[in-house]
């Protein structure tokens, strides 16, 4: 057998014990007035709406009419524009085309005192108020949370004058046209309008030669285009220094202003912030005392291997819970909910089994009149396929899940996309518990033990579940 | 230990076993079939507000009538007690599959609002789903619930191959399902609603069980390796199973145990999603546990004897 050296033991241990204590209380540093995060902690786990209280919408076209993944997008711009301008800016929001419908996430505002999860909801769902305005006046300004600066609200002529509105705009697409004079490519956003739109813009447009036409959604103006000439055909395009995503982002404004339909919220559900911050502490306390009473039984019953067995256990938590805090960058950190944290609990469950296998496999050997390093021998590598099968076939069922429930992946062609954040957090923990079970269950709980046989005072079998008095 | 005396034997009690959970499983489904099985409004559409009330007390026919006027639809009422708070809690449910709009839940509340004027009525939790989309959402649930049983099977006839795979991935899904179906019996009988939780429960049920049977045919698989093909089935069978019996009893009351936990803290703290886990878990647990020990492995034993007996008979006719 490949021995195994005595400080190995203290190095896994140290390790862990490194992982646990970042894991739950984070590395956070002090720059000036701001609080420098380097390694993300317990406290910065992005908490479900189920836990920290929110609101949840599925908003689909009125009177069952069938939307075309473009018109989808178009009202989940509208969407999004109005959460901003709400200034709701942790929100999480899909469209679903093969449902026909769009589903919004966003949690209660911890400084909002009476709010209004009904009203939130209707003001989303109401049909955008697109409007070409004659010049740019506007009342205020603020600062998006993106930097950019947000105009709101229209005044003087701008308000008085309302050129056209969404119901004259037949379509607004992102395009690519070639400058004729310095032959480059730039992204433009072409209109198309209707006849009444035609002749309402063909006045203001010769009359504004050189003047600004602004447009708004709601009371956020969105662009403010310059006139260069005037416009008869009704076919016109705003060019800018647009990036293929930014215009991209104002035709699906522009055309959400001239949707064909009125969203209508098909189901809505909110919950109050107190239910969730005591459901989660209740969830802790719970998985405090679970943890402690395993690790009581697995002492008893196993003795040393029980002790590295708890030691493993511990590590496997900390992986899970950096897993859902975001501590390693690579990851990104899920929305957690309530059934995710019960997926903690019940992974800790399982990782005890790898654990259990192991050590019954080895008290198994001690008893049949094998030597203590050849029933560790034996006991390791006799229970490696049993647990690697065992866990591969939990991972199934965890991609499973996070496949069908989750955001967009390849499963969403037959299923559409999420549906129900709950499932999804479950499967990811359970993955990651899986995950865990083979860093932790399988390497670390081997490297532990044999590393502490190699201590002659450990050396014993009944240590590792000989019977007592045995050598 | 001498390998021929085993403390259990497993094999010979085969048709107690059989007894025990083909009586489980029809005092279950009749139970089912009684209670009726109430399906979530996730899943059947529908529409359910709570309130806290701060004040004084409510009375639910008073509660009732005044919703069903202002509204124009039937409604069921139930007030509880909430433990933690000792306040009182309204759930007003409209019956029908309809889903209520923003509109008529802001009228709800202000009508209960003006009734009764001397109380508080604080919106605690809302949800409303078209029927349309919880049957969608169903559906999404039985065939996600069926390709991961097939990939299951694949998985464990692949694995298992040496052993009669077939056989063995085939009882190993019937455990299953058995498991299943205890843990759909008990979510049925303690009323509990059939929702994404429900779903949760199922699959982890699955893949929990599941490993369970995996660990007892790893060790049939490497007792055949041992002791050879001479040795009778029913034997590697008994061996085995008093081998993994340690194992499978100290893990599932692990789990066990932090389920217990968990579902004695959420039931102080009257947490409604995670009751309906872990309660239904434990069922799935203690069912998995059984039916891993003593209903899989021997329903593959009697398969592969039957087998071997079929071949016997072939080759003496030959």
């Amino acid at each position: 057998m490949k021995r195994v050296k005595k400080p190995v033991f203290f190095v896994v241990l140290l390790l862990i014990v490194a992982l646990v204590y970042t894991s739950f209380f984070g590395v956070y540093g002090q720059n000036g007035d701001f609080k420098e995060t380097y390694i993300k902690g317990a406290g910065d786990i992005r908490w479900g709406i189920d836990i920290r209280g929110g609101v949840e919408a599925t908003f689909s076209p009125a009177d069952g009419v069938e939307a075309t993944t473009e018109q989808l997008n178009a009202a989940k711009e509208i969407i999004e524009t109005r959460m901003v301008s709400n200034s709701i800016t942790d929100y999480e929001i899909y469209t679903d085309p093969t449902n026909n419908r769009i589903i919004v996430r966003f949690p209660w505002r911890s400084d909002e005192e009476n709010f209004d999860p009904e009203e939130a909801i209707n003001e989303l769902a109401a049909t955008a108020q697109l409007t070409f305005r004659e010049g740019k006046e506007y009342e205020s300004t603020e600062y998006g949370e993106d930097g950019n600066i947000v105009y709101r609200t229209p005044s003087g002529t701008t308000a008085e004058n309302v050129i056209l509105e969404g119901s004259d705009v037949v379509s607004a697409t992102p395009a690519m046209t070639q400058d004729e004079s310095t032959g480059e490519y730039q992204y433009v956003v072409s209109l198309q309008l209707s006849e009444e739109g035609k002749e309402k813009f063909a006045e203001a447009t010769e009359r504004l030669v050189g003047q600004t036409i602004s447009i708004w959604m709601d009371d956020v103006m969105i662009s403010y285009p310059t006139v260069n000439e005037a416009i008869t055909n009704g076919e016109c395009s705003i060019t800018g220094d647009f990036t293929s995503e930014e215009a991209t982002q104002l035709a699906n404004q522009i055309q959400a202003g001239a949707l064909p339909f009125a969203l209508q919220v098909s189901s809505f559900s909110s919950m109050p912030p107190t239910l969730g911050t005591q459901a989660l502490n209740a969830m802790m306390l719970a998985g405090i005392i679970a943890f402690v009473v395993i690790s009581v039984l697995m002492i008893g019953i196993f003795r040393l291997p029980g002790v590295v067995a708890v030691i493993s256990l511990a590590g496997q938590v900390g992986l899970c819970i950096a897993a859902i805090s975001g501590y390693f960058p690579f990851i990104n950190s899920y929305t957690t909910t309530l059934p995710g944290l019960a997926g903690i609990v019940l992974s800790i469950g399982m990782g005890v089994d790898a654990n259990v296998i192991s050590a019954s496999r080895i008290r198994e050997e001690l008893r049949n009149g094998k030597t203590l390093d050849g029933a560790l021998k034996l006991g390791f590598s006799e229970s490696f396929w049993a647990i690697f099968d065992g866990n591969i076939t939990t991972l199934i069922v965890a991609v499973m899940l996070m496949g069908v429930f989750g955001p967009s992946n390849i499963l969403s062609i037959i299923f559409g996309e999420s549906t129900t954040g709950a499932i999804f957090s479950f499967g990811f923990t359970l993955l990651v518990g899986i995950i865990g079970n083979f860093i932790m269950g399988m390497t670390a709980t081997r490297l532990m033990t044999l590393s502490l046989a190699g201590f002659k005072g450990l050396h014993k079998k009944w240590l590792f579940g000989g019977a007592r008095g045995d050598e | 230990m001498n390998e021929k005396t085993y403390r259990f034997h497993f094999y010979q009690n085969k048709k107690i076993y059989f007894t025990i959970s083909i009586v489980l499983l029809v005092v279950g489904i009749l139970a089912s079939i009684v209670v009726g099985p109430k399906l979530d409004i996730q899943f059947a559409g529908g529409s359910m507000i709570l309130y806290s009330v701060d004040g004084g007390q409510v009375d639910a026919s008073g509660v009732e009538s005044a919703v069903t006027e202002a509204v124009g639809r039937d409604c069921e009422v139930s007030i509880s007690q909430d433990i933690t708070t000792g306040g009182e809690q309204v759930t007003v449910s409209f019956s029908g599959n309809q889903a209520m709009t923003p509109e008529e839940q802001t009228h709800v509340t202000e009508t209960l609002q003006s009734t009764y004027s001397d109380l508080t009525f604080e919106l605690l939790s809302s949800s409303s789903v078209e029927a349309s989309m919880g049957a969608r959402f169903f559906q999404k649930c039985l065939v996600c619930f069926v390709i991961t049983a097939v990939f299951l099977l694949l998985y464990i006839t692949l694995r298992f191959r040496k052993i009669g795979g077939l056989s063995a991935g085939v009882t190993a899904v019937i455990a299953l399902m058995h498991d299943v179906l205890i843990a759909f019996c008990v979510f049925v009988v303690c009323g509990l609603d059939i929702d994404d939780v429900f779903i949760a429960v199922i699959l982890t049920i699955l893949g929990y069980s599941l490993n369970a049977t995996i660990v007892v045919y790893d060790r049939v698989r490497e007792n055949r390796r041992k002791l050879g093909p001479k040795v009778g089935y029913d034997e590697i069978l008994n061996l085995s199973l008093n081998q993994t019996l340690g194992r499978t009893v100290l893990t599932s009351l692990c789990t066990f145990l932090s389920l217990v936990v968990v579902l004695i803290v959420a039931l102080i703290f009257n947490i409604e999603t995670v009751v309906s886990f872990a309660l239904p878990m434990m069922a799935g647990v203690a069912a998995g546990c059984f039916s891993s020990q003593c209903i899989a492995p021997n329903l593959f034993c009697l398969w592969q004897i039957h087998k071997r007996n079929k071949l016997d008979a072939a080759r003496r006719k030959a």
